[in-house]
C-alpha cells in the first residue's frame, strides 16, 4: 500500500485512557484505517517491538506517543520511536506535561517501593522483598525494567514535534489533529495542537461577576451555585491557568477544572499561573489577611501542579 | 532449561509478559505472569485532600475509571462518616450500571468473542472483530457500536466526561439527573435489555450449540477450582455497587462474608522479586503457591466468581439466564474459566435491567443527591465490583482530611495468581514435548488468561486486531533458539 502515510500509536506510563480516546472518534476510525497504514499499535494490532526495531529510521510518518516516562522500558521505546518517526507527537497530558503519574516526583523510587511493598497494610512481606531488575528463579533468569526516581515528559527524553493536551484529549480534538495531519496542514513544529489558544474560563458558561473571595472551600464542603463561576464561589478552579480545548467539561458537573489541558499559551509554569490567578481573587486589604485566606487552600502543590508538576520549573521534590 | 517468553502481551491494560520455562525433556516446568510496571499511586496519593482521590485514582485506569471513581467515593464516604442521600446512591448505581454494559460489551465482542465466533484456531487474519462482523453480519456490528454509544452517553451525561468522569464525591454526586435526561436513560435501558438478550442468543447459537466449543470449555486445560469472591446484597444476590464481600470455597460453600472495613482480616498480598505487581490471597487459608483447591488461598474475582459466590441475580431476566447456565454446566460452582464469558453476558443483562429499574425509580430525579460531610475525617474503606473483580480502596487521613495512607487492591490484581496458574495449566496441557507450538496452540494459551479480561483495553474493537503474541524460545544461556509470531505476515 505505497503512498499511504504510516502511523504508529504507543502507550508508555499511562492508564490506557488515551488509547480509548483515539477510539472515541468512533466511526471515523474506519476513515482513518482507510487513509493510513497503522504500523504499530500494541493495544489493537499484532506488531512487536522487534518489528519496530527492524523498520528503517524515519519510516513512520507520525507516531502518537502517550504516557509519561517512568521506567527503562518507557525510555527505550521513546528513543526507538523517535528514531523511526518523521513526526513524533506527545499525545495526551502524561506525555505532554507528566500528568497524574508526574505526582510521583513528590517522592523517589525508594519511598514508593517502601510504601507499596512494605508499609501497605495488606502486604505480607516479612522478608522485605522488592522487585529486582534481574532475578534467578528456580527455572531460570527473569528481568524487569528499572524504575526511575523521576517521571519525565516525552520532550524531556527525546525531541518532540507536536503536543496534544488533555487527560485524555477529547475526541473532536483528536480527529481535528488527524485530519490536519492527513491534509498536510500541521503548523510549525513545536506547536501545541488539538486545543484552543485561550483558557478554560473562556469556554466556560458559568457567569463571572468579578467577585472577591474571603474564604476558600473544598469541593465536598459546599453545594455551589450551578450558574456562577466556581473560583468566585471560593472553590479553587484551574480554569484561568489551563489551555482551552476541552469545552470546559468539568464545571458542567459542578466540579472545578483541575488543569488537565496544561498551561495556556505563553505560560511556562501552570502552577505559578494558577497561584497568581487565585491570589488575584482574594478579598484582602493586607498581606497578612491575604496569606491567611490563601493558607485555607489544602495541598497547594497537589492542587496547583496536579497535572503539570513534571514539566514545571519545580519538576520534582529534591532527591536526598 | 528453555524459556518461552510471550512479550509483550499487549491487550493487557498496561504492560505484561508471560515466561514459560521448559525442562530438559521439553515439558512445561513452570509459567510466570510478569507485570513490568508500577506507577506508585499509593505513595503519591499521600498528602492529597481525600475528596480529590476520586479524580486522581480514576487515572489508574482509562478503561475502567468509573470503577475507581466509585470505590474511591465510597471510601471517602467512610472516611467522613457520611451517608449519601438515597437518590445520590441510586444515581451512582445507575451510572455504574451503564458502565458495566459498556465495558462488558466491549470485552465480549471485541476481545474474547472472536475466539469463539471464529474459532480458537481460525486464521488469525479473520480472528478479530472484522471477521466477527463478516460472519454474523454488518447489522450486528452496528448494534455493538450503538450499545457502546448509548451506555457511554449515559456515563457522559452524569460524569461530564466520556473518559475519566468525575461526578462522584464524598457524600454523593455533584450532578443530578434532570427529568429529560431520565427519559433518555430509560429509553436506552430498554434498548440495552434487548441487546443483552440478543447477545445471549448469539452466544447460544454460535458457542453452546457447537460441541467442539463446549468440549473446550469443559476441558481440564481450562478448569481451575479455587475460592470465588463477589459483592452480594442482603439477599446474597450479585451487586456491583454495594453490599458485603462473599467468598465461597471450591465446593461452593460460604467461607466468609465480610464488610469493606474487614478486608484486612481476609486478604493479604505477597511480594515477589520477579514482578512489580503484588499477589493477593485469602489470609485465613494462607499462601501455598500457584495452585488451586481448598488448601490454597487462591481466589478468583471475575464475572464467573461473582455468580459462583452469589445465590442468584436480583433481576428476573438475568436470574433465568443464571439458572440456565448452571443447569447446562452441571450445577454450582462452575470451575471452567472459559465459562466466564457466559457469566459476563448474563451480567450485561443484569446491568441493563438494573439500569431500567433505577431509571424508572420515582426518586431518581430527586435533586437531593449530596450530603455535606460534617464529621471529622478518619479512615475508611470503599469496595465495589469492577468488571474485572472486587475493587478495594482504603484511605486514612489527618484531621484536615489530607491522606496519610492509601491502599488499593485492584480488580485484575485479585486474579494474578489464578491467571498465572491457568496459563501454566493450559501451557502444560497444550504444549507437547519436543514440538514447536503452533499459532493455534499459542492462541489457546492466551485464551486461558483472556477469560479473566485482565483490564485489557476496551480499545481493540474497531480495527483488525487480535492478541499480538510473540514467542521466543531461548536456551539456558539466553540464546534465541526459535522465534514464532502469531498472525504476523
Amino acid at each position: 500500500m505505497a503512498g499511504k502515510p504510516k502511523v504508529a500509536f504507543y502507550w508508555a506510563a499511562s492508564c490506557g485512557g488515551c488509547d480509548i480516546a483515539v477510539l472515541e472518534i468512533r466511526e471515523k476510525l474506519l476513515d482513518l484505517a482507510q487513509a493510513v497504514d497503522i504500523v504499530f499499535w500494541p493495544v489493537a494490532m499484532d506488531i512487536k517491538y522487534g518489528d519496530v526495531e527492524a523498520m528503517e529510521d524515519a519510516s513512520i510518518d507520525a507516531c502518537f506517543f502517550n504516557g509519561a516516562i517512568r521506567n527503562e522500558e518507557n525510555e527505550h521505546l521513546a528513543r526507538l520511536l523517535r528514531a523511526k518517526s518523521k513526526t513524533l507527537v506527545a499525545y495526551g497530558s502524561c506525555a505532554y506535561v507528566g500528568s497524574i503519574p508526574g505526582l510521583g516526583n513528590l517522592s523517589d523510587r525508594q519511598e514508593i517501593f517502601e510504601t507499596v511493598y512494605n508499609e501497605s497494610p495488606s502486604t505480607a512481606n516479612p522478608q522485605r522483598l522488592l522487585p529486582e531488575t534481574s532475578y534467578e528463579l528456580a527455572e531460570g533468569e527473569t528481568e524487569l525494567p528499572a524504575f526511575f526516581n523521576t517521571v519525565k515528559t516525552l520532550a524531556q527524553t527525546v525531541p518532540v514535534d507536536y503536543f496534544v493536551p488533555g487527560c485524555p484529549p477529547q475526541a473532536h480534538q483528536t480527529w481535528a489533529v488527524l485530519e490536519a495531519f492527513l491534509r498536510g496542514e500541521l503548523p510549525s513544529p513545536g506547536s501545541v495542537i488539538g486545543a484552543g489558544e485561550k483558557t478554560v474560563c473562556d469556554e466556560c458558561e458559568r457567569v463571572k461577576e468579578d467577585k472577591k473571595v474571603g474564604q476558600f472551600h473544598r469541593v465536598h464542603e459546599i453545594i455551589p451555585d450551578e450558574k456562577k463561576c466556581l473560583l468566585e464561589q471560593g472553590i479553587v478552579c484551574a480554569g484561568p491557568a489551563t489551555r482551552s480545548g476541552c469545552g470546559a467539561l468539568c464545571p458542567t458537573a459542578n466540579l472545578p477544572c483541575r488543569g488537565c489541558y496544561g498551561p495556556p499559551p505563553g505560560v511556562v509554569d501552570q502552577g505559578a499561573k494558577l497561584l497568581s490567578a487565585v491570589a488575584s481573587v482574594v478579598d484582602a486589604d493586607t498581606e497578612e489577611e491575604a496569606a491567611r485566606i490563601v493558607s485555607q487552600i489544602a495541598d497547594p502543590i497537589g492542587t496547583f501542579y496536579r497535572f503539570g508538576l513534571a514539566s514545571s520549573l519545580l519538576r520534582r521534590r529534591k532527591l536526598h | 532449561m528453555k524459556k518461552i517468553s510471550i512479550d509483550p502481551i499487549t491487550r493487557l491494560e498496561g504492560h505484561g509478559r508471560i515466561d514459560i520455562f521448559l525442562d530438559e525433556e521439553g515439558e512445561v516446568a513452570n509459567a510466570y505472569l510478569v507485570i513490568p510496571e508500577l506507577r506508585g499511586f499509593e505513595k503519591f496519593c499521600q498528602g492529597r485532600p481525600v475528596e480529590e482521590l476520586p479524580r486522581i485514582t480514576s487515572r489508574i485506569c482509562g478503561v475502567c475509571p468509573e470503577a475507581h471513581l466509585m470505590a474511591s467515593a465510597k471510601a471517602c464516604d467512610a472516611v467522613y462518616h457520611v451517608e449519601p442521600p438515597s437518590a445520590g446512591k441510586k444515581l451512582r448505581e445507575l451510572f455504574y450500571s451503564a458502565f458495566f454494559v459498556y465495558d462488558h460489551t466491549t470485552h465480549f465482542y471485541v476481545l474474547a468473542g472472536p475466539d469463539f465466533i471464529m474459532g480458537p484456531d481460525a486464521d488469525p487474519a479473520v480472528r478479530n472483530i472484522l471477521g466477527v462482523i463478516n460472519k454474523v453480519g454488518v447489522e450486528v456490528g452496528g448494534k455493538v457500536i450503538e450499545a457502546r454509544a448509548r451506555a457511554l452517553d449515559i456515563i457522559k451525561m452524569l460524569g461530564a466526561r466520556p473518559v475519566h468522569p468525575i461526578s462522584a464525591i464524598p457524600g454523593g454526586m455533584s450532578k443530578r439527573l434532570s427529568k429529560e435526561e431520565r427519559v433518555a436513560v430509560e429509553e436506552s435501558a430498554r434498548w440495552l435489555i434487548d441487546f443483552a438478550h440478543f447477545t445471549i442468543q448469539l452466544f447460544g447459537d454460535l458457542v453452546l450449540s457447537n460441541k467442539e466449543y463446549v468440549d473446550l470449555i469443559l476441558s481440564a486445560a481450562f478448569t481451575l477450582p479455587t475460592y470465588y469472591m463477589g459483592l452480594v446484597d442482603d439477599n446474597n444476590k450479585v451487586n456491583f455497587y454495594d453490599g458485603l464481600v462473599r467468598v465461597v470455597d471450591p465446593d461452593g460453600v460460604e467461607f466468609v462474608k465480610y464488610a469493606p472495613h474487614e478486608y484486612l482480616d481476609n486478604v493479604a498480598e505477597r511480594v515477589e522479586p520477579w514482578t512489580y505487581v503484588k499477589i493477593p490471597y485469602l489470609k485465613k487459608v494462607g499462601w501455598s503457591g500457584f495452585t488451586g483447591g481448598k488448601d490454597s488461598g487462591l481466589y478468583q474475582a471475575t464475572p464467573l466468581s461473582r455468580l459462583n459466590a452469589a445465590d442468584g441475580m436480583a433481576t428476573p431476566l438475568a436470574q433465568t439466564e443464571y439458572e440456565r447456565m448452571y443447569e447446562t454446566l452441571g450445577g454450582k460452582p462452575v470451575h471452567q474459566t472459559l465459562a466466564t464469558h457466559w457469566a459476563r453476558i448474563i451480567e450485561i443483562l443484569y446491568a441493563a435491567e438494573r439500569l431500567r429499574e433505577l431509571a424508572t425509580d420515582p426518586e431518581i430525579t430527586d435533586p437531593n443527591v449530596r450530603t455535606i460531610p460534617t464529621e471529622r475525617p478518619t479512615e475508611g474503606v470503599g469496595i465495589v465490583e469492577a468488571p474485572r473483580g472486587t475493587l478495594t480502596h482504603h484511605y486514612a487521613t489527618d484531621e484536615q482530611g489530607l491522606v496519610t495512607k492509601c491502599n488499593l487492591i485492584v480488580g485484575t490484581t485479585n486474579n494474578i495468581a489464578p491467571m498465572s496458574t491457568s496459563i501454566r495449566q493450559a501451557a502444560h496441557s497444550l504444549i507437547k514435548k519436543g514440538e514447536v507450538p503452533s499459532e493455534g496452540i499459542l492462541n489457546m494459551v492466551e485464551m486461558a488468561f483472556r477469560a479473566y479480561d485482565p483490564c485489557m483495553s476496551c480499545a481493540t474493537h474497531a480495527l483488525p486486531g487480535h492478541m499480538p503474541l510473540e514467542v521466543r524460545i531461548l536456551d539456558r544461556a539466553g540464546q534465541l533458539v526459535e522465534r514464532l509470531s502469531q498472525g504476523i505476515d
